[in-house]
C-alpha cells in the first residue's frame, strides 16, 4: 500500500505543548505495515475495511470504551513506524537515536555478546529481581557515573534503584517528587526530549521550560537559561542533560555548568539530570559524566537518571537507573524505600536479563576496557559523518550560510534549524525521516549517504519556507 | 561572538576535566527530610526477611514462586532451549510501544482459545506489559483516563499488590466478598448479592483461576452464575490470570471462567502473566487485552494504552517475549512446555494431599480439608497472624500474616516439619 497520502503533519503533539487533540480514525493501513501502526490522513475519509463478514453478536454489554479515539502516533517512534512502510529506494531513518553502522545496520556490541555468552554460561536462575533491582548492577552503575572514588559513594548517600531505561528512571522520579513535593515544578529546555513532558504530566507534576536553545547562533542561550532558573520557585527541579543534550546537541561549556550549579544553589533548587548518552558525548565515560560529577562534589543533593540504550545498545532490554543523592546514608535509605514502594505498583521488579549484561560488563575490568574502546568507535563514526555533513553542506551549498555549528553541536543528534515544513518537505520529497522539530539522528547517517543528505537539507532550507 | 564560539569550541576539545569546584560547599540541608522509610512490602519483604535468618531449619513458604522438590528454584527445559536459541542472533532494537507482535498473537491464543474468533477478527487491543503488575498498572491508568469516575471492585482478600496498583492509578476501590472464613471456601451468596447491589456498569477485578491468596475458585456453575448476573448489570470483568496452568496443570481448563464471560458476550479486559507458568519471573513479561466492539476500536484502545505506556517505560522489555514466542511457536518446545507446567502443578497437589494427611496425623481437632479443595500455589491457612508470627519466630517458617502458604515451597523434605509447626501453634 503506498504511502503517498502520508501526512504526519497534524496532530502531533509539538515539542512545546501536549497536544489533547485526538484524531478520528479515518483510514486504517492493511498489512503492508510490519507494525500495528495505523496510519490516518486528516483529507481523506475512507471507511474501514474488514477482512471478512461481521459475525452478528449479541454483545453482553455495549463497550464501556466506545467514545476512544484514536491516540496520534508519537512524535519520535511514530517515525520509525513511517519509515518501515516507506517503500522508496533512497529512504533514510534519521529518526529515532538508535546507533547504525556504516552499513545503516543495529549494531549489537562485543562486548555484550560476550556477556550473553557468559551468561548463558552460568546458568543462573530467572528468579524475581527485588524491587530496587540487581544488586551488582545498582552498584557499578553508581560508580559509573559518579566515579568509583566519589565521596557520595563512600559515604552511602545515594539511593540507587534499577529502572526501565531512561524513561523508566525519570518516571520512577517523577512519581516520587509529585508525592513528596507535590506542587514543586520541573523545569525542562526548550526544547528538550518530547517525552519529558509526557512523563512529568503522567506523574502529575507541574512543568515549565527554561529557554536553552538560540535559534539565531545555533547555540546555547546561556543568559535566557540562567534568567529563568533563576526566576522559577525556589525548589524547583531543574533538568539538566548530563551531556549531549537531546534534540539540540549544544552542551553547556564546563564554565557555564560552574554558573549553572552556582545559580541552582542560590535558589535552592534540586538539578535532576537525564544522563541516556554517558560515553557518547565525547567517547569518554568520563568526560561526559562531569556535569554530574561537578554537581556532587558541590555539596548538592541531586537526582540521575541513567540510560543503557545507546551506549551499551541495550535498547530493548530497557535498563537504567535512578540515582538521588542525598545528604545522609539514613535520608538515601528512606527516600529507597520509598521509590520501591512506587515501582512496586508499577511492574512490582524489574527485568533482569539487562541488568546482568551491565553488571557483567562494567564489573568486569577486561570487557570494561572493551567496552569503552567500542565506545569511542562509535562516538567516533558519529563525529567522522558529523564533520562529513558539514563539508558537503558547505561545498554544496552557495548561499554562503555557515553551516558550522553542526560541529559545534555534540552527540548523536543534530538540530539542524529546520522548521516543521521543512521537515515535512525532508520526508514527503526525500523520504528523510527526522522529527518535526529539525532534528536529524546522525547515529543513524553513513558517509555514503551524506551527500544525498546534504542536497535534501539545502533543498528544504532554501526552496521551503 | 568568536570569543564565544571559542569558549564553546574550548570546552568541547576533548578529555579536559572540569575545573575544581569552589571552596564553599553549600551547607547539607536535605531536602528530603520528610520521607519517612516506606513500610516493607508486606510478600517481597518475607523473603528479605527469609534470605536474613541464619536458621538450618528455616522455611520460606512466602512468595509465590515455585521450587523443586529440593526446594530450588526452577527454569524450565523449554527455556533453557529458548535461550540457547535465541542467544547472540538478535540485535536489540527497541520493540514497539506495544510490545512483539509474535509474542502477543501466541499469548492471546492461550487466553482466549487458538481459534478464537475475537483474534481473528482483530477485535482485541492487546499490548505487552510487564508481567502480571504492569498489565494491571496498564488497566487502571486506563480506567482512571477514559472512566474517571469508575471505581474497581476488589475481592476480599485479594493479593495486597492490587490495591498499590489502583491507589496509584488514583481509581477509588471497593470490595466484594468473596472468602468464607469459616468454611475457609467461597462465600458464594454473599458474592452474587454483591455484584447485584452494586451500580450496573461496575468495574470488578476477578482472579481467573487459583485465586490469591486463598486457592479457592468458583465452580464451572458458579462462573455461570455470576457471569450471568454479570450481563444483568452491565459489569465490566477484568481478569487477573497469572496463573493459567498452574491451577489444574491445564492451561484450556484453567482459562474456563474467561471461556465463559466471552461466551455469554462479555467484552472482557485481562491481564496474562508468564512468571509463574514459565517461570519468567525476572524477565517481566505479561500482557494486557482488551475485548473490544470492532477491530476499528481495538486499533484505537491500543494507541491509547501505548499512549500511557510510553511515559512509564517507553517500550516493554525484549527478552522474555522472545522467550516466549520461541517456546510457544515452535510445537516441540510448546509441548515440552505443556509438559513442564504439568509437572508443577502436580508437585504442588501432591504436596497439598502430603500436608494434609500429615497435620490429620498428628491428631489436629481441626479440618484441614481446605489444603486440598484449593487450587494452585497457595493455601489459606485459616491461621492468625499471631499464629503466623509464632511460626515465624519460633519455628523460622517465612509466610505472608494473612495466613497464606505458598504451596511450591513446600517439599518431602520441609513438610514434617511444617506440618509439626503448624500443629503446635494451632493446637491450643
Amino acid at each position: 500500500m503506498s504511502t503517498a497520502g502520508l501526512c504526519l503533519s497534524f496532530a502531533f503533539p509539538s515539542v512545546s505543548s501536549r497536544s489533547q487533540k485526538y484524531c478520528k480514525v479515518s483510514e486504517i493501513g492493511s498489512s503492508a505495515f510490519s507494525g500495528n501502526v495505523t496510519i490516518w490522513n486528516a483529507n481523506r475519509i475512507s471507511k474501514i475495511k474488514y477482512s471478512g463478514p461481521k459475525k452478528t453478536r449479541i454483545s453482553a454489554s455495549a463497550s464501556q470504551f466506545d467514545a476512544i479515539t484514536m491516540a496520534p502516533p508519537d512524535p519520535i517512534l511514530g517515525v520509525s513506524e513511517a519509515f518501515k512502510a516507506d517503500t522508496n529506494d533512497l529512504k533514510l531513518n534519521l529518526g529515532v537515536g538508535a546507533y547504525r553502522t556504516e552499513e545503516l545496520q543495529p549494531y549489537v556490541l562485543n562486548v555484550v555478546k560476550k556477556a550473553e555468552a557468559l551468561l548463558l554460561e552460568k546458568a543462573e536462575n530467572k528468579e524475581y529481581l527485588p524491587i530496587e533491582g540487581l544488586a551488582g548492577f545498582n552498584k557499578v552503575t553508581a560508580e559509573l557515573i559518579f566515579g568509583v572514588d566519589s565521596s557520595v559513594l563512600m559515604e552511602g548517600r545515594v539511593a540507587t534503584v534499577q529502572g526501565l531505561s531512561g524513561t523508566g528512571s525519570l518516571r520512577l522520579a517523577a512519581a516520587f517528587i509529585q508525592r513528596y513535593f507535590p506542587g514543586a515544578k520541573a523545569l525542562i529546555s526548550a526544547p528538550t526530549w518530547g517525552n519529558h513532558k509526557n512523563i512529568f504530566n503522567d506523574a502529575g507534576v507541574p512543568w515549565s521550560e527554561y529557554r536553552y536553545y538560540d535559534q539565531k547562533t545555533v547555540g546555547l542561550d546561556f543568559d535566557g537559561m540562567i534568567e529563568d532558573i533563576k526566576a522559577a520557585p525556589t525548589g524547583s527541579f531543574i533538568v539538566l542533560h548530563g551531556c549531549a543534550h537531546n534534540p539540540t546537541g549544544i552542551d553547556p561549556t564546563p564554565e557555564q555548568w560552574h554558573a549553572i550549579a552556582d545559580v541552582i544553589q542560590e535558589k535552592d533548587h534540586i538539578p535532576f539530570f537525564d544522563v541516556a548518552y554517558q560515553g557518547f558525548a565525547s567517547g569518554d565515560l568520563d568526560t561526559d559524566a562531569s556535569s554530574v560529577r561537578l554537581f556532587a562534589s558541590c555539596g548538592l543533593e541531586l537526582l540521575v537518571a541513567q540510560s543503557y540504550s545507546k551506549n551499551l545498545g541495550l535498547y530493548a532490554e530497557r535498563v537504567g537507573a535512578i540515582n538521588v543523592v542525598c545528604s545522609s546514608a539514613d535520608a538515601a535509605l528512606r527516600v529507597r524505600s520509598q521509590i520501591k514502594r512506587i515501582a512496586r505498583a508499577m511492574y512490582s521488579n524489574p527485568p533482569v536479563h539487562g541488568a546482568r549484561i551491565v553488571a557483567n560488563v562494567v564489573g568486569d575490568p577486561m570487557l570494561f576496557g572493551e567496552w569503552k574502546a567500542e565506545m569511542e568507535l562509535m562516538a567516533g563514526r558519529i563525529k567522522k559523518v558529523r564533520q562529513a555533513l558539514f563539508d558537503c553542506l558547505s561545498a554544496k551549498d552557495k548561499s554562503g550560510k555557515d553551516w558550522s555549528f553542526i560541529l559545534r553541536q555534540i552527540g548523536m543528534f543534530s538540530f539542524t534549524g529546520l522548521n516543521k515544513s521543512q521537515s515535512d518537505n525532508m520526508t514527503e520529497k526525500w523520504h528523510v525521516y527526522m522529527t518535526k522539530d529539525g532534528r536529524i539522528s546522525l547515529a543513524g547517517l553513513s558517509l555514503a549517504k551524506t551527500e544525498y543528505l546534504a542536497d535534501a537539507i539545502i533543498d528544504s532550507f532554501h526552496n521551503v519556507s | 561572538m568568536a570569543m564565544a564560539i571559542g569558549m564553546k569550541l574550548a570546552g568541547r576539545a576533548g578529555g579536559a576535566a572540569m575545573a575544581t569546584p569552589p571552596a564553599t560547599i553549600r551547607s547539607i540541608s536535605s531536602w528530603w527530610r520528610n520521607v519517612e522509610p516506606a513500610a516493607k512490602d508486606p510478600i517481597l519483604g518475607v523473603t528479605e526477611a527469609f534470605l536474613a535468618d541464619r536458621s538450618p531449619d528455616k522455611v520460606n513458604v512466602g512468595v509465590g514462586a515455585y521450587r523443586d522438590d529440593n526446594g530450588k528454584p526452577v527454569v524450565l527445559d523449554c527455556v533453557r532451549e529458548a535461550e540457547r536459541r535465541i542467544v547472540g542472533n538478535q540485535n536489540m532494537e527497541y520493540l514497539p510501544m506495544g510490545g512483539s507482535l509474535k509474542f502477543i498473537e501466541e499469548t492471546l491464543k492461550l487466553a482466549y482459545g487458538s481459534e478464537s474468533e475475537f483474534i481473528k477478527e482483530k477485535r482485541i487491543a492487546a499490548v505487552q506489559a510487564l508481567s502480571g503488575t504492569g498489565a494491571c498498572r496498564l488497566f487502571a491508568d486506563f480506567q482512571r483516563r477514559f472512566r474517571a469516575n469508575s471505581q474497581i471492585y476488589i475481592p476480599v482478600p485479594t493479593w495486597s499488590n492490587h490495591h498499590n496498583i489502583w491507589r496509584d492509578a488514583q481509581v477509588p476501590q471497593r470490595t466484594f466478598r468473596y472468602y468464607h472464613p469459616e468454611s475457609r471456601g467461597l462465600d458464594f451468596s454473599s458474592l452474587l448479592e454483591d455484584v447485584k447491589n452494586t451500580p450496573s456498569g461496575s468495574f470488578f477485578l476477578l482472579h481467573a483461576c487459583a485465586h490469591n491468596p486463598t486457592g479457592v475458585d468458583p465452580t464451572e456453575e458458579q462462573w455461570r452464575e455470576i457471569s450471568n448476573q454479570f450481563k444483568v448489570k452491565n459489569h465490566f470483568a477484568f481478569f487477573d490470570m497469572a496463573y493459567q496452568g498452574f491451577a489444574s496443570g491445564d492451561p484450556e481448563r484453567d482459562a474456563k471462567a474467561i471461556r465463559i464471560f466471552l461466551e455469554d458476550g462479555h467484552l472482557i479486559g485481562c491481564a496474562q502473566s508468564y512468571a509463574k507458568n514459565m517461570g519468567l519471573y525476572g524477565q517481566r513479561i505479561g500482557c494486557l487485552s482488551i475485548l473490544c466492539e470492532d477491530e476499528l476500536q481495538a486499533v484505537a484502545v491500543k494507541s491509547q494504552l501505548q499512549q500511557i505506556a510510553r511515559p512509564m517505560y517507553s517500550n516493554p522489555p525484549v527478552h522474555g517475549a522472545l522467550l516466549v514466542s520461541t517456546i510457544l511457536g515452535d510445537p516441540e518446545l510448546k509441548t515440552l512446555w505443556l509438559k513442564e507446567v504439568k509437572g508443577m502443578a502436580d508437585r504442588i497437589i501432591g504436596m497439598r494431599t502430603t500436608l494434609r494427611e500429615r497435620l490429620e496425623k498428628l491428631g489436629s481437632s481441626i479440618s484441614w480439608e481446605h489444603i486440598t479443595n484449593q487450587i494452585g500455589m497457595f493455601c489459606f491457612s485459616g491461621m492468625t497472624p499471631e499464629q503466623v508470627d509464632r511460626l515465624t519466630n519460633e519455628f523460622h517458617i517465612y509466610m505472608t500474616r494473612n495466613g497464606r502458604i505458598s504451596m511450591a515451597g513446600v517439599t518431602t523434605g520441609n513438610v514434617d516439619y511444617l506440618a509439626g509447626a503448624i500443629h503446635e501453634v494451632t493446637k491450643s
